[in-house]
């Protein structure tokens, strides 16, 4: 996070700066943007790239429309959102699991950590042809996929939350003569909640780009497929449509959770 | 026995366990062995594929594109990293832009991609550079602007030189930064080989191997070609840290 952004949440979300400032600078924002958009379009009249290597933006503008308003665009964003809700919660609950084992007992670690070490280093793209054989290319392969993306960050995250529990805290509620139960639920899982939450988030963002990676390969509905699709037919319009689709819903997923980040931290502030 | 003789065969025992499992229920016919071929099989496939040279042959193909195009989006995304740390401008118009853009998972851009540059070398290495590009850029302009305000004063005063800002302020403070976002860039990168390789399975590289491997349905040859994708990712990212350590010395010392 940015200091402006820190400011931000400190001062309630109050402006740093004036209105009109703000509009000036969207607007030089917007100068490239406008200038490809012009520069585009006039390629497009004048014929200076084929058709395949660039349509009209009014073609792509027209294909977004329509795929917008069949439903198809929206069809394809549900399948894809439901495989990562999926996916993305098998692979959370079980890393968050993992992790607050491990965290919480040095055999559990010293058993397992090794093993899960080296099974991370194997990037989840590069494991998709491999669990293709056995599991088909159906959901199953699908929801895997998105679940060991998920389960890898999340898995670490949790540990280290545990792990940077103070132990000062930890001694006191041993003075208190804490059950372990109220041990884990009074200071361990409250202690850990930031770094937990910071492996939601980055398990999700992976999520996501796990997605994009089995639906290019092997899927007949969702965004990824519209993707290859509209490759296979030659239509670059569809092409764009999906990656902007693809963009904003990563962009929007991430950004509803740097949201509940800052409450989170908010809460902690005001906690401590 | 002491703590760490204790935690070394602790790790060991479910790897070992777990690949005994495997041996044990290939050759006993538990499981089929088209999934799950017995591990000496595995071996097997890769010594011959590594004493016929087709493995040496694909892994510096990978190798090869993987590195062509770290060098290019990397040198690409220092310059704009750079631009847009340095000049409020510059940054003002190219950043909402690139920020946008950065929002595109990465490989959603292959079949773009793959449609203006074909499924050649060149596409390959333009989609290996895109990877690279977006976390070197990022981390540059970052590290630009870690520069303290009170250096600038005093270079400032002193009346330092466009180029001496450079040399001797800001380049110096966004060298942490620069080398976070370079070992960030190699692991994109070799994440941007992978997927290049997968889905423009033209020519030699692990990649191909594997999609070759899964159509022949030859597991023992896709399960090689995985975990030599994971050792050779592994081992550049230690390389990485090791260079990136090295080139810092200076900061603790």
């Amino acid at each position: 996070m940015s200091a402006g952004e820190t400011l931000a949440v400190l001062g309630g979300g109050a402006e740093a700066q004036p209105s009109g400032a703000r509009i000036r600078r969207a607007a030089v924002g917007l100068l490239v943007p406008l200038a490809a958009l012009v520069i585009w379009a006039a390629s497009a009249q004048y014929g200076w790239l084929p058709i395949q290597i660039l349509p009209e933006p009014l073609v792509v503008w027209d294909s977004l429309v329509q795929l917008w308003s069949s439903g198809e665009l929206l069809d394809h964003a549900r399948v894809s959102l439901l495989r990562v809700v999926y996916g993305f919660s098998a692979g959370a609950a079980a890393g968050l699991a993992l992790g607050l084992a491990m965290g919480l007992s040095e055999t559990v670690e010293d058993y397992v950590r090794p093993l899960f070490t080296a099974l991370a280093q194997v990037p989840t793209l590069a494991s998709i042809p491999l669990l293709m054989l056995p599991l088909g290319i159906d959901e199953a392969l699908k929801v895997v996929i998105i679940a060991k993306a998920a389960f890898v960050p999340m898995t670490l995250n949790a540990f280290a939350g545990v792990r940077g529990v103070p132990a000062q805290l930890v001694e006191v509620a041993q003075a208190f003569r804490f059950t372990r139960l109220q041990l884990l639920r009074r200071v361990i899982l409250p202690g850990a909640v930031a770094p937990i939450f910071t492996g939601v988030r980055y398990g999700l963002t992976k999520s996501w780009t796990a997605l994009v990676a089995v639906e290019l390969l092997a899927s007949s509905e969702g965004l990824g497929y519209l993707l290859v699709w509209g490759r296979q037919m030659f239509w670059l319009d569809v092409v764009i449509v999906a990656m902007i689709a693809i963009g904003v819903v990563g962009f929007l997923m991430d950004k509803t959770l740097a949201l509940a980040e800052t409450r989170l931290q908010r809460w902690r502030v005001t906690a401590v | 026995m002491t703590r760490t003789t204790q935690k070394i065969l602790r790790g060991l025992a479910l790897p070992v366990g777990l690949l005994g499992l495997w041996q044990l229920s290939a050759s006993l016919g538990w499981t089929d062995v088209r999934f799950l071929p017995p591990l000496d099989e595995v071996g097997g496939t890769f010594l011959r594929e590594l004493g016929s040279g087709g493995l040496a042959t694909n892994i510096g193909a990978s190798l090869g594109r993987n590195l062509a195009g770290f060098a290019l989006g990397a040198g690409l995304g220092l310059a704009f990293g750079t631009a847009t740390g340095l000049s409020r401008p510059f940054d003002r118009l190219f950043g909402p832009s690139f920020h946008a853009l950065k929002q595109i998972a990465l490989l959603a851009w292959v079949p773009l991609i793959s449609m203006w540059f074909g499924f050649g070398e060149t596409a390959k290495v333009a989609f290996i550079a895109l990877g690279a590009f977006i976390p070197v850029a990022l981390n540059t302009h970052e590290g630009m602007r870690s520069a303290s305000a009170q250096l600038v004063e005093v270079g400032t005063a002193l009346r330092f030189s466009r180029a001496q800002f450079l040399r001797k302020l800001f380049l110096p403070s966004a060298l942490p930064s620069i080398a976070t976002g370079l070992q960030l860039g190699l692991i994109y990168s070799w994440l941007g080989t992978i997927g290049a390789e997968y889905f423009m399975a033209v020519g030699p590289g692990i990649g191909g191997l594997i999609i070759a491997g899964r159509e022949r349905f030859e597991m023992d040859l896709v399960m090689v070609g995985v975990v030599l994708l994971g050792v050779i990712g592994f081992a550049l990212n230690a390389l990485a840290t090791a260079a990136t350590n090295r080139l810092l010395v200076w900061r603790t010392a």
